[in-house]
């Protein structure tokens, strides 16, 4: 079944955990679609789909080099799913923040006991 | 990596259902477990500096029950609650999470905490059923967020008056 909302922004591009793949291996470095279909173990047609998902975002861009098609990283449309994930990740290290300091009063009054329970 | 006396949350997605959260701790496993599962703890911490816990209910045993209530700064009550599926003291625990304010959307919760020299990492997996409900529960923590940012600015604008 097609899955519409693909192509519409980057959240959605990389629902897919194979084109999260392609993007792994890019932020290596520039490759050919042949490196990516050998490194992935894919029919090359398949990953020319999820190359075209991933540039018709952004995520991915392509230029010549002689007979060659080089695929790159562009991480700029990443920027709104790492700044998402960031609010979260916030609001847990609060909630850690304080429970760093809940734990040092608990090693300092075992300390105290010091083994008499 | 650099070296710090507390580390810092981290948060990744690892599948599209999932959320990952790792954190080191200076103290050793018994204490985080502790700190975790002792009402009177969690009322300490698990408001962050969002509010303040007004319920922390834990009945630790298999198929017992935990619910926390949290006042926000806001005023509004958020309430979660779970069952225990697997207790392994100091070490695991495997729980049901459901925010009440969206009950469909059950997460598993997975604790382990591991310690090395006296600290310790502790990795909580939430495993939700479907892509939109863990995107739900992120989105729900970044309103939480916002929620706190609008009501500062509240505060700004009222001491300008």
């Amino acid at each position: 079944m097609a899955r519409a909302a693909t192509t519409t922004d980057a959240f959605n591009a990389v629902a897919e955990p194979r084109r999260r793949q392609i993007l792994d291996l890019l932020a290596a470095g520039e490759r050919p679609v042949n490196d990516l279909v050998a490194m992935l173990d894919l029919a090359q047609p398949l990953v020319s789909k999820h190359l075209r998902v991933l540039r018709q975002v952004g995520l991915v861009e392509v230029r010549d080099v002689g007979r060659q098609r080089l695929y790159r990283l562009n991480g700029i449309p990443l920027k709104p799913i790492h700044d998402w994930v960031k609010k979260y990740e916030q609001a847990w290290e609060e909630r850690f923040g304080q429970l760093d300091a809940v734990l040092a009063e608990l090693k300092e009054s075992e300390g105290n006991g010091d083994g008499s329970d | 990596m650099a070296v710090t006396s507390s580390g810092t949350a981290k948060v990744t997605l690892p599948t599209d259902t999932q959320i990952l959260i790792t954190r080191e701790f200076d103290a050793p496993k018994h204490l985080v477990y502790r700190a975790w599962t002792t009402p009177e703890l969690i009322k300490r911490w698990w408001a962050g500096e969002r509010g303040h816990v007004t319920k922390a209910e834990v009945d630790l045993r298999v198929g017992g029950r935990w619910r926390y209530v949290m006042v926000a700064h806001g005023g509004f009550e958020v309430a979660f609650h779970g069952d225990y599926q697997e207790i392994v003291a100091n070490e695991r625990l495997v729980a049901t999470d459901v925010f009440e304010g969206m009950p469909d959307a059950q997460a598993l919760d997975t604790l382990t905490l591991a310690e090395q020299d006296g600290r310790t990492t502790l990795t909580l997996l939430v495993q939700h059923s479907t892509k939109d409900h863990r995107d739900a529960h992120i989105n729900s923590g970044m309103e939480g967020g916002m929620q706190e940012g609008m009501d500062q600015l509240e505060l700004v604008a009222k001491s300008l008056l």
